[in-house]
């Protein structure tokens, strides 16, 4: 019993010292700011707090209100995230193209999804070292970051950056992949090929990875469904939800992608977090096919229909729509909203749903009666995304306010309001 | 050694053992480095480790309880070197021989641990509270299959009419191994292979650092340690290594090499007494380095139910072993 706060003793029933145990916003267990607070009575979670708007940068107001044309609005959607910073230009650029009516050249497609798929290699690799590290294991976590050094080094090849490439523009991509940089991509695809056997072996049969990872962190498909999880997090429980298999975009429609659940590897999905690493080790194995089909069947012609940037610009100034990009993410789906009116240079609305800000819930009943040693490990294994995740952060007076809902609702509906006012 | 009188030998072994203890500190990260195919630091990185803790600043929470919090780093380093006096360093016996026996040795093994579970409990974090409470339920796990070690073998050592049976000295002196018949010698070889288990436990290393756990508790027992009082836990931890890899040297693999090159006098006490560094060098590396390396961290629950059940379970099915082999070679 607590007799200093018996409120809180009642809330969680049972007997026993419940403990607040901060983690965050700056903590070894995380690779970005965010706060959970634990309540945790010996070794048992009994509750958790999550607050986050620590990674928040104003980004989509920095688009919309300083005078950026379409192009430097790219730029700064590329900096979003490190590891998304091809997801993120790639549901901006599908977005903006459907606004403005720009069609994509198949090659530039095709190219789109190469370098998303060499992406989805390097953040899912980049992933499973962080899990290991997060286990304790940290041999793995050296070895695995050993071996992401390939597809990086592919990245640096086709792109000429290991992170950030800027590669999709509106209306195609601004580099091509040359036939001299086609059996070094293929060199690559082999490389993973043999090694993927090995990793599965070292993540998936190491009885301490077992111990700490089977039966911990379980999201139940229901629960999955209910809190809108998207990615790896809701395929681990056995939904099979993938924007590229849903609502195939690019080329995506030629690769005919399957989403991965742990039944692909002869395993009833739990939803824990070993199934977590099944996934998205076989995705790996999925993104090397993508990526090999898609360099056989390259097609021929330009890489973008705008070759010259100005005409580009002036064609963006007249366009007038709203459009909807989206794509699947090493996290999961994101989404780009925006909405252009004619003789303005920036977007007038620019909305980014990131997949972290829909997996976020899926940590609560994840959490749920688990120890204080599988924190690291279930607040890993949604691969969160912090500064992806943090779009909105409400200060008023010095002081941080929370919204609801429907007040949420309001406010756009006002605001709708007020814009129409402006425009007429 | 004898001409320097038992004080003289004391400042020596503590002054060699702190330098031995830093120095296997950088060999175990250079290995572990190489092993996950890093560069790894210097060896004489344990050094500037140190060095550089003990100018920092000392900082004392305002919600710890001070004395407790400063008393627990220095009963930390004392009770590892006093420990280190009771073992015998290879050709040498212990200094302290006569003045305790290998249960003083136990305890004195326990009493960093406990230092340094009052000084998270001290601390006023609940980090440093959840580590101490780790801390706690790991020494109660692996005591006993380590006591249960240690009077198997002190125990058979008696029944050969051995005295003081407890001593280290006494175990160094007469390695059971030859005497034994074949079920004492697997008997002893099941307790040889407890022990080895039960040495990273001791040690709070990977898979049972938990009550550090990095990426968990921050550093659980350590997270508002700093300065100098870190430096002298960093310096404990290093002569504690030293002295775990000592007791399994002494009690299990306590041969010398002198004899079979020939030699005597003082370059038959020098070869052996390296031939002793280098054995508590490879258990190091055998149950220490290796063992971090390739596992993950366990869960305290985990820890305690393989202690207690399969840990202590062992150690008596060793224990069994030896008796039925008194009873059978009488």
């Amino acid at each position: 019993m607590d007799p200093k706060n018996p409120e809180k003793d009642r809330q969680y029933g049972g007997l026993g010292e419940v403990f607040a145990v901060p983690i965050g916003p700056i903590h070894p267990a995380l690779k970005e700011p965010i706060r959970l607070t634990f309540h945790v009575r010996g070794e048992r979670i009994v509750g958790v707090e999550i607050r986050t708007g620590f990674a928040h940068r104003g980004i989509e107001f920095m688009g919309m209100r300083q005078g950026r044309n379409l192009i430097q609005v790219l730029y700064l959607a590329e900096r979003i995230c490190g590891i998304c910073s091809i997801s993120h230009p790639i549901a901006f650029t599908q977005a903006v193209e459907r606004a403005a009516g720009i069609e994509v050249p198949p090659r530039a497609q095709y190219i789109r999804v190469i370098i998303s798929e060499l992406e989805r290699i390097h953040s899912h690799l980049l992933w499973a070292g962080v899990a290991a590290h997060e286990l304790g294991f940290d041999t793995l976590l050296h070895l695995t970051w050993r071996v992401r050094e390939k597809v990086l080094d592919i990245l640096e090849e086709l792109t000429g950056n290991r992170i950030n490439y800027a590669i999709p523009i509106f209306g195609g991509v601004r580099r091509d992949i040359t036939p001299e940089q086609y059996p070094k991509v293929w060199e690559m695809i082999r490389y993973y090929r043999g090694l993927l056997e090995q990793l599965l072996d070292a993540f998936l049969r190491d009885p301490t990875v077992e111990a700490r990872t089977r039966g911990v962190g379980i999201l139940e498909p229901k629960e999955a469904e209910e809190l809108c999880a998207v990615g790896p997090t809701a395929r681990a429980s056995g939904l099979k939800k993938d924007v590229r298999q849903d609502r195939p975009y690019l080329a995506y429609p030629d690769f005919e992608v399957k989403a991965i659940t742990p039944e692909d590897y002869g395993l009833t999905p739990m939803g824990d977090v070993f199934d977590k690493i099944v996934v998205r080790l076989l995705e790996v194995g999925q993104s090397l096919e993508i990526i090999e089909k898609a360099l056989e069947n390259m097609p021929e012609g330009e890489i973008t229909s705008f070759p010259k940037i100005p005409a580009l610009l002036a064609h963006l100034k007249k366009a007038e729509g709203e459009g909807l990009g989206w794509h699947e993410a090493p996290r999961g789906e994101v989404i780009h909203y925006v909405r252009l009116v004619s003789g303005e240079e920036s977007p007038l609305v620019w909305k980014v749903k990131a997949p972290t800000y829909s997996n976020l819930l899926s940590w609560y009943p994840m959490f749920e009666d688990q120890e204080v040693a599988d924190i690291p490990i279930i607040a890993a294994c949604i691969d969160p995304c912090i500064c992806c995740m943090d779009r909105v952060y409400l200060v008023r007076n010095g002081r941080e306010e929370t919204w609801t809902k429907e007040e949420l609702l309001r406010l756009s509906w006002e605001k709708t309001r007020r814009m129409r006012r402006w425009r007429a | 050694m004898e001409g320097l009188g038992v004080f003289g030998q004391a400042v020596l072994v503590v002054f060699l053992g702190g330098v031995v203890g830093l120095f296997y500190r950088g060999l175990d990260r250079k290995i572990a480095a190489r092993m996950q195919a890093r560069v790894g630091p210097p060896l004489r990185q344990p050094f500037l480790d140190l060095g550089k803790l003990l100018v920092k600043e000392t900082v004392i929470p305002k919600t710890a309880v001070a004395w407790l919090f400063s008393a627990a780093p220095f009963l930390a380093l004392l009770a590892s070197f006093t420990a280190l006096l009771y073992l015998p360093l290879g050709p040498f016996g212990p200094v302290l021989e006569g003045h305790g026996d290998a249960i003083l040795v136990l305890y004195l093994l326990a009493v960093p641990a406990l230092a340094m579970a009052l000084g998270g409990f001290a601390s006023g974090s609940p980090l440093g509270v959840v580590g101490a409470q780790r801390e706690l339920v790991m020494l109660m796990s692996y005591e006993f299959p380590l006591a249960v070690v240690l009077v198997a073998v002190a125990w058979r050592l008696s029944t050969f009419g051995l005295a003081p049976a407890f001593s280290l000295g006494t175990m160094a002196a007469h390695p059971l191994w030859a005497s034994l018949g074949p079920l004492g010698v697997i008997g002893l070889a099941v307790l040889f292979v407890v022990l080895l288990v039960v040495t990273p436990a001791e040690l709070a290393k990977i898979p049972f650092d938990i009550p550090e756990a990095e990426t968990e508790i921050a550093g659980g027992l350590f997270a508002e340690y700093s300065g100098t009082y870190l430096a002298l836990f960093y310096l404990a931890d290093a002569v504690r290594t030293l002295v775990m890899a000592g007791l399994v040297v002494a009690i299990f693999v306590p041969y010398g090499i002198a004899g079979a090159l020939g030699l005597s006098g003082a370059a038959a006490a020098a070869v052996d007494f390296f031939f002793w560094l280098f054995k508590v060098f490879f258990v190091m590396a055998a149950a220490v380095t290796t063992v971090r390396v390739g596992m993950a961290r366990l869960k305290v629950d985990q820890i305690a139910q393989g202690f207690w059940l399969w840990g202590t379970a062992v150690a008596l099915g060793g224990l069994l072993l030896l008796v039925l082999d008194k009873v059978v070679m009488g």
